[in-house]
């Protein structure tokens, strides 16, 4: 029986990586297509703008998710001041800010007519061009609210990095002669750098991604420049040839992030974790301190979500229509089915890996879950373009058959939607399950079968019970993670099709801030959910602390 | 008596490697058998074959007198009515004691269900723990509810593999007695693996040393100390130091600690070479001695000291010293040779089956 599973199995797990690799595959193999009129003017004209912009996007999130990210990492870490408990998961909280709900957020509060310039005009007396105010359609914004979702990747590794180093090395750093920031410097930073080169790697694949905010703010980068080229121009070619060369960025990300883990492994300094004891700060230190930690949670949560409930209690009775309700059926229902669809998915490769460890295995899986890190709009015109083709070629044949035409079959419909979700978020599920699978040791299976379970038995007494949590946080996630989606979506949607990503982004690009609240909202508060779990898990398992 | 547990002639290979050859013993009822070996010996294998894991490429394996394992059928684990007790216990970390326990009581009415968990609980020594889960226990409390779990459905015979693996050098020992008490109370035939010798004295009442996938010696433990079969068994087994010498006479070997009586192995003419096995037992420290050696290292054992000594050829020998005679290094001591098992290998046989006591 063993054979027979092994034998459609490991196809099967082939099978699903080449089909996962169908968009990257199409959009690589524009790099080689002979360049046509119109890139040879983008790459005149505009392209230069996107590189620069893009570059600038990229260095601006870095500092700004490096400084935020490290410093609050090692306040919760190391030091102990008022407040540090609970800001340890509030720091999370940015996490379920989509950066494009954030941006209009921003807008709505900091731009011309918003109310704090309003404000500013009542109290002083001032008129339109009488102050200066800085710009809030601007590159530095884009940075600003990017590196205020994302810091959380470089706070989480990065704070999983100082604890997990042992308190000895810094002791030992002590003794040699350092005070505490030297050996911050010159020990805990250097020993703990794989682990945030890893969680900045995590930041700038999402803000190369990031098609809401730039687009919302009018910056020209890859992703808007993708857009623009293929819906301005109509040139699926050059979208294509500008997909690449956005991917050739991610790439160098993707193996920039692998060998951080790798190394971040071996800078263990010890298996032995003692509790560390941490650095008390009183007085002024212990105010900055928690200044440090609240300004991000208050400019990445508490000020939007604050401003969008408002809006959203103004606004909702009007916008709660059965539009609306019928929209967000659809979101859930998309969440729900690419949820369980990545999750099956999921299981069938992790128990392929765990059954038949072969090297085609692994690497098909490998390179099934690298679609976490190609930005929803490469994603969407890699799907597009070989879908199209399919699409037609079925339809010519039809037609000259049956004289039966199908049309858009496959990419005009939920499907090419559907597709793009596996690709972009089957890493998430994979992930997840893979972890659960991890600690049913296989002499677990072994165990039950001499005491008399047949091996389908073992799965529903054994694998079920154990597997159950890890099941439902991926679909959490995976669920979630489709709420949010935005670029894939936009471009892949069937025609009226509409989700409240897309609604919300919508309605605010057509300057209807306060009516997006009540969308954006719905999904700022679905992003919780994930962010709970994730808190939670943490303070469980953390070595060497004493919060159990 | 009749036989338990059959293994006749099994070959197991791994794709091209083979990793038993030509394996077999056989087991009693009641007897607890070991295979005892270095890492890597396919001692596992064999037990996994046993459970019905691993398909022998070639050869028997027979419980209860019925075939379970040939060339053409394998009857699956779960048919073999075998208990198994895992290196690291597999304990299922979702179910409570006791309920780990119940698992592999499907078919058992409640009440028999019930009486046979009390039951156990109580042999195990662990009666208020049935509602704990396995997370809340110790190493070695989960160690014994492993055992109860493997015991419970009265398996034909109960596998443990390196069952003591994982815990605490100190502990294992007392364990390994432990499990034994409570094997031979309940009358279970069982066959252990390990690496550990310590482990398989305390236990087991045959032993098989296995080597490169085979058995070399199936026997009692003083005799794998006292009589081993071939060089690879004379030091795995114990310590002790391989001296050359060279038979003169009928019974008689002469060596640099001078003449040794015993038996010689057929075959061993008066010239033969060969190589005589030294334990440290066999070196008796006596102060009014005329022979003398230098004590070159010592180690403190707490009841007794293991000496080595330089004899005046220069050759070192291990002696054990009742710890009272404290000598310290340099020191020239006197020694008597008592050999009540003189073992002898053939020069040219390192490793070969052909040996003699």
């Amino acid at each position: 029986m063993q054979i027979s599973i092994s034998k459609l199995w490991q196809p099967g797990i082939v099978l699903v990586a080449l089909l996962l690799s169908i968009p990257v595959l199409t959009i690589a193999g524009f790099v080689f297509e002979p360049s046509g009129e119109n890139w040879e003017h983008l790459k005149q004209t505009v392209l230069p703008e996107y590189l620069t912009n893009s570059v600038l996007l990229v260095l601006g999130v870095t500092a700004g998710t490096l400084s935020i990210g490290v410093s609050t990492a090692w306040l919760t870490a190391m030091c102990q001041f008022p407040g540090k408990k609970s800001f340890v998961w509030l720091l999370l909280l940015p996490l379920s800010m989509p950066a494009y709900i954030i941006a209009y957020t921003y807008t709505g509060l900091f731009d011309f007519a918003g109310p704090v310039q309003t404000q500013l005009r009542e109290w002083t007396g001032w008129g339109y061009g009488d102050y200066y105010f800085p710009e809030v359609r601007s590159l530095g914004s884009a940075i600003s609210m990017l590196s205020l979702v994302l810091y959380p990747y470089v706070y989480l590794l990065a704070r999983a990095a100082f604890l997990e180093q042992s308190i000895c090395v810094l002791e030992v750093s002590r003794t040699l002669g350092c005070n505490a920031w030297s050996s911050f410097y010159r020990v805990a930073l250097p020993l703990a750098r794989p682990a945030i080169v890893a969680g900045l790697s995590l930041a700038l694949m999402e803000t190369l991604a990031d098609y809401g905010t730039v687009s919302y703010f009018g910056i020209g980068v890859f992703t808007t420049g993708i857009f623009r080229t293929w819906f301005g121009l109509g040139d699926s070619v050059a979208a294509a040839k500008m997909a690449a060369l956005l991917l050739m960025f991610v790439f160098t990300l993707v193996v920039i992030e692998r060998v951080s883990r790798r190394q971040a492994r071996y800078n263990h300094t010890t298996n032995k974790y003692t509790q560390l004891p941490e650095y008390r700060l009183t007085g002024l230190k212990a105010i900055l301190a928690f200044m440090v930690c609240l300004f991000p949670v208050a400019l990445g949560f508490l000020l939007p979500a604050g401003q969008l409930s408002s809006w959203a209690i103004l606004t909702y009775q009007d916008m709660v229509d059965e539009a609306f309700l019928r929209l967000t059926f659809n979101t859930v229902l998309l969440g729900l089915l690419a949820a369980f669809l990545s999750v099956m998915l999921a299981l069938f490769l992790a128990y392929g890996k765990r059954m038949l460890a072969t090297r085609s295995v692994n690497v098909s899986i490998r390179v099934a879950a690298t679609g976490y890190a190609i930005p929803g709009t490469v994603v969407a015109v890699g799907i597009i373009i070989p879908f199209a083709w399919l699409d037609n070629s079925i339809d010519d044949f039809m037609r000259t058959q049956f004289d039966i035409s199908t049309g858009l079959i496959l990419s005009g419909s939920l499907f090419a939607v559907m597709f793009a979700y596996m690709v972009r978020f089957l890493a998430v599920s994979l992930q997840t399950v893979e972890s659960g699978l991890g600690k049913i040791k296989p002499c677990m299976d072994d165990a039950a079968r001499t005491l008399g379970y047949r091996p389908r038995e073992t799965l529903f007494k054994i694998h079920m019970p154990l597997m159950k949590g890890s099941i439902l946080t991926a679909l959490l996630i995976v669920f979630v993670d489709v709420m949010k989606e935005l670029p894939a979506t936009l471009i892949l949607r069937p025609f009226n099709f509409n989700t409240l990503a897309v609604r919300a982004f919508e309605l605010a690009s057509d300057e209807r801030l306060a009516d997006s609240s009540t969308a954006a909202l719905m999904i700022v508060v679905a992003g919780l959910l994930p962010v709970i779990f994730l808190s939670k898990s943490i303070s469980q398992s953390r070595a060497g602390s004493n919060d159990k | 008596m009749t036989n338990r547990l059959e293994v006749k002639q099994i070959d197991i290979c791994y794709g091209n490697k083979q990793i038993v050859n030509n394996l077999s013993f056989s087991l009693t009822d009641g007897k607890i058998g070991c295979l005892l070996g270095p890492s890597g010996c396919g001692k596992t294998t064999v037990l996994r074959t046993i459970a019905g894991f691993e398909p022998p490429t070639r050869g028997q394996v027979l419980i209860s007198n019925e075939v379970v394992s040939d060339q053409k059928i394998s009857l699956p684990p779960e048919k073999r009515h075998i208990g198994m007790v895992f290196q690291d216990f597999a304990l299922f970390p979702h179910l409570s004691v006791q309920d780990n326990i119940r698992f592999g009581l499907q078919g058992w009415s409640k009440k028999d269900q019930h009486d046979r968990i009390i039951e156990l609980l109580a042999m195990i020594g662990m009666p208020t723990l049935a509602r704990a889960y396995p997370h809340q226990l110790s190493g070695g409390q989960q160690q014994r509810v492993a055992l109860a779990r493997a015991m419970a459905p009265e398996p034909s015979i109960l596998l443990l593999d390196e069952p003591f693996s994982s815990m605490d050098v100190e502990l294992r020992e007392k364990l390994a007695r432990e499990v034994r008490h409570i094997l031979k109370q309940e009358n279970i035939t069982a066959i252990l693996v390990t690496h550990d010798q310590h482990e398989a004295f305390a236990m087991a009442d045959e032993i098989c040393v296995m080597n490169e996938g085979q058995i070399y010696q199936n026997d009692s433990a003083y005799n794998l100390y006292h009589k081993p079969v071939n060089r690879f068994v004379a030091d795995f087994i114990g310590e002790g130091v391989i001296v050359p010498g060279m038979v003169v006479g009928g019974n008689t070997v002469n060596t640099e600690l001078g003449n040794i009586h015993g038996l010689v192995p057929q075959g061993c003419k008066p010239g033969c070479q060969v190589d005589v096995l030294i334990r440290p037992d066999d070196i008796i420290h006596d102060d009014d001695s005329t022979e003398t050696a230098v004590v070159v290292e010592r180690a403190f054992r707490g009841s007794d000291f293991l000496y080595t000594l330089r004899m005046p050829s220069g050759i070192e020998v291990l002696s054990l010293v009742p710890s009272h005679h404290d000598h310290r290094i340099n020191e020239t001591i006197g020694i008597q040779l008592e050999f009540d098992h003189l073992v002898v290998f053939p020069r040219a046989s390192a490793g070969e089956n052909t040996a003699a006591q």
